[in-house]
């Protein structure tokens, strides 16, 4: 038995080194490898579409999440990274240590959307207060009923739906209304899938929800937005692609992004190509796919400093609410 | 229910036994009386039985509908949600993010080439080690841990697979996200089930058989060729595909290794039109698999795209029916052929 596991082990490891050899030729082909968020990707795959048609270049968009994602890029395995969140003092030592620079790209915006039930006729608006109320750990097993929200709310069940801990929504979420990334309540239905968000929403009065935008868009009639009051005194606004671009929707409208390997963005035409292509039709085909395309002034801004290469991200690895993108590209040197 | 009726019967022998002093008249209606009376006590325990058969049997179909009617429900949600993707495009289009435009192009080729990779490791592996097993490992306790192993080596969550192969194939044998990965991986996964179904294919043949053989001077190589594999191909067959039809629909493992969702261009072909007609470039390439499109549709905000996943659902299910409808006629083939 011994002797046939090793006799296995060893016929595996020669194919290993054929193929090996045979991937070091197919490298010639070229294809841009893209992995990360499952928020940005619908983006990505537009523009992955549209660019193989035009340059006959391969690209490959898969779906580990924005923390798997930073795994495979600061390891060199993918050339751009799609990412809901900006990258965080980890994976930026990761990226460090394996020598992998990259630059950090806004592409569009996305506008964190609450929502509750069709039929719940109580809710006008909710102040950041509020949700923090609802969501901050110490309301686990305490804050049951919409009553304990605000007294001028009836004494329905609060049922609350949200993103599951690994995905970016769920931490901007958290630190936009908690005030720190991953800080949340645990007694809530949890799913990395949006739609389940959207099912358990629709059929409970007294439930509410967050998740992107987009998901809003294509479920209103089962769903009603509610509008965010930022701080004491503010308007109440409601999310919408107008809202969110021009800054008024705060605090949960985020940029989304995505990372550019630098090496890849210098010596790789088709990469370099790409990104080029990506920031040219990103106007048109964020829309397309239901996101928020920042203003045109600031796609200008994103492109010039894509042309400078200039590596680093404008985080320093710690999330922040609300800042402006050109702000943001100034920042880096 | 046999020894309660006897002693009723020896209870009338008795009560016969009673009154054969009295005249015969007297006696005559009574053992008749009781003869009736035993006759009706035996039909209402008839009755009685009937009865349970029928509540069983009603039972039994219950529990069979439950199965077969969620099945059927399910499949008739996914073909009525899917039916306008029904078509040639929906199978030869790339994905796209128009829903109406997109295709399971690379989603079918993908799974079509993992599963090759799979059939072509698993089969050979799992028929050697069945054989082995059965035929020339020495029985004990060495053999019985194996057997245990393997077994519970079919119970285990696929995702554990998924971790193993990341680990072994993609960083440790530098294989990388590639069809090969992934066929390894699944063939990992039915390698049990393979096994399992081979010994129990061959512990069929009678031992009867084998000693012919042995009696006329067939080396045991020889047995095993001519006799012990050709009669145990159909139940061998069964396993195979049986665990094929597993791993088609397996996504669990898969995403683990890293398969793509978007991929808008075919692997290598395997054949090729110079010599050596064959490459072998397509192992190395990226892919993705039907289970994983179908999950990514699923998990879009565009309905449209649901549309398009209950479509590949359908197609999903109805080729793992053809899968194990065929391993059952082959079985029913090879069994016809087989004459002891």
């Amino acid at each position: 038995m011994q002797t046939k596991f090793v006799q296995v082990l060893t016929v595996a490891a020669v194919l290993a080194a054929t193929f090996n050899i045979q991937s070091a030729s197919a490298a010639a082909d070229k294809i841009i490898k893209i992995d990360g968020s499952s928020t940005v990707y619908p983006i990505t795959e537009a523009v992955a579409e549209e660019y193989q048609i035009a340059t006959k270049v391969k690209v490959t968009v898969g779906i580990s999440g924005t923390g798997g994602g930073f795994k495979k890029f600061c390891r060199g395995e993918t050339d751009v990274q799609n990412a809901s969140r900006p990258i965080l003092k980890k994976e930026m030592e990761a990226c460090k240590e394996a020598g992998v620079q990259f630059i950090e790209l806004p592409v569009a915006y996305d506008g964190l959307t609450v929502v509750v039930n069709k039929n719940n006729d109580f809710v006008k608006s909710l102040s950041v207060e509020e949700l923090k109320k609802m969501w901050e750990p110490a309301a686990q097993g305490k804050v049951k009923s919409w009553k304990q929200i605000n007294p001028a709310f009836p004494d329905t069940p609060l049922k609350l739906f949200g993103a599951g801990s690994d995905s970016g929504t769920f931490d901007y979420f958290t630190e936009a209304i908690v005030g720190k990334a991953k800080s949340s309540r645990g007694d809530y239905t949890a799913s990395e899938d949006d739609n389940v968000v959207v099912q358990g929403v629709a059929s409970d009065k007294g439930s509410l929800g967050y998740f992107g935008f987009a998901y809003y868009e294509e479920n209103q009639d089962k769903l009603k937005a509610i509008p965010i009051v930022a701080k004491k005194g503010a308007p109440a606004v409601l999310p919408s692609v107008e809202t969110v671009k021009n800054g008024t929707y705060q605090p949960l409208a985020r940029p989304i992004f995505i990372y550019v390997n630098a090496s890849s963005a210098a010596f790789k035409p088709e990469v370099k190509a790409f990104i080029d292509f990506y920031l040219a039709n990103a106007p048109e085909l964020v829309k397309e796919v239901k996101y928020i395309p920042l203003p045109a002034n600031e796609y200008a801004a994103v492109t010039k400093h894509f042309k400078s290469l200039k590596p680093g991200t404008g985080f320093d690895g710690t999330p922040e609410i609300g800042v402006k993108i050109e702000e943001l590209l100034a920042r880096i040197k | 229910m046999h020894v309660k009726n006897s002693a009723r019967i020896t209870k009338v022998n008795a009560k016969q036994n009673e009154i054969s002093h009295h005249p015969m008249t007297e006696l005559a209606k009574k053992s008749q009386a009781s003869v009736l009376e035993n006759l009706d006590s035996v039909r209402a325990m008839i009755k009685r039985h009937k009865r349970n058969d029928i509540l069983f049997s009603i039972i039994g179909l219950i529990a069979l509908m439950i199965g077969l009617l969620t099945l059927c429900t399910l499949f008739i949600d996914l073909v009525m949600d899917g039916y306008p993707r029904f078509n040639m495009d929906f199978l030869s289009n790339f994905p796209s993010r128009r829903a109406a435009k997109a295709g399971l192009l690379s989603a079918w080729v993908g799974s079509l080439l993992v599963m090759t990779v799979t059939f072509l490791t698993a089969v050979p592996m799992g028929v050697a080690a069945g054989l082995y097993l059965e035929e020339y490992a020495k029985k004990g306790w060495f053999s019985d841990l194996i057997e245990i192993n393997v077994s519970n080596l079919a119970g285990v969550p696929s995702i554990v697979y998924g971790l193993l192969a990341l680990g072994l194939f993609v960083y440790g044998l530098g294989l990388g996200q590639s069809i090969l990965t992934a066929g390894l991986t699944l063939g990992l996964l039915i390698l049990p089930i393979v096994i399992v179904s081979t010994r129990e294919s061959i512990r069929a043949i009678p031992i009867a058989i084998r000693e012919a053989a042995y009696a006329v001077g067939a080396t045991k190589w020889q047995v095993v060729k001519d006799h012990v594999l050709k009669y145990s191909q159909g139940g061998i067959l069964t396993g195979v595909i049986i665990g094929m039809a597993r791993a088609l629909g397996e996504t669990a493992p898969v995403i683990t290794i890293g398969a793509l969702t978007f991929i808008a261009f075919l692997p290598p072909s395997p054949l090729t039109e110079a010599a050596p007609f064959i490459n072998f470039d397509w192992l190395t390439s990226g892919f993705t698999v039907l289970p994983i499109q179908m999950f990514n549709w699923l998990s879009r905000p565009d309905h449209a795209f649901h549309i398009n996943a209950a479509a590949t659902g359908a197609i999903i299910i109805v080729v793992t029916l053809l899968m194990n409808g065929t391993a059952i006629y082959l079985r029913y083939q090879i069994r016809k052929n087989i004459k002891w």
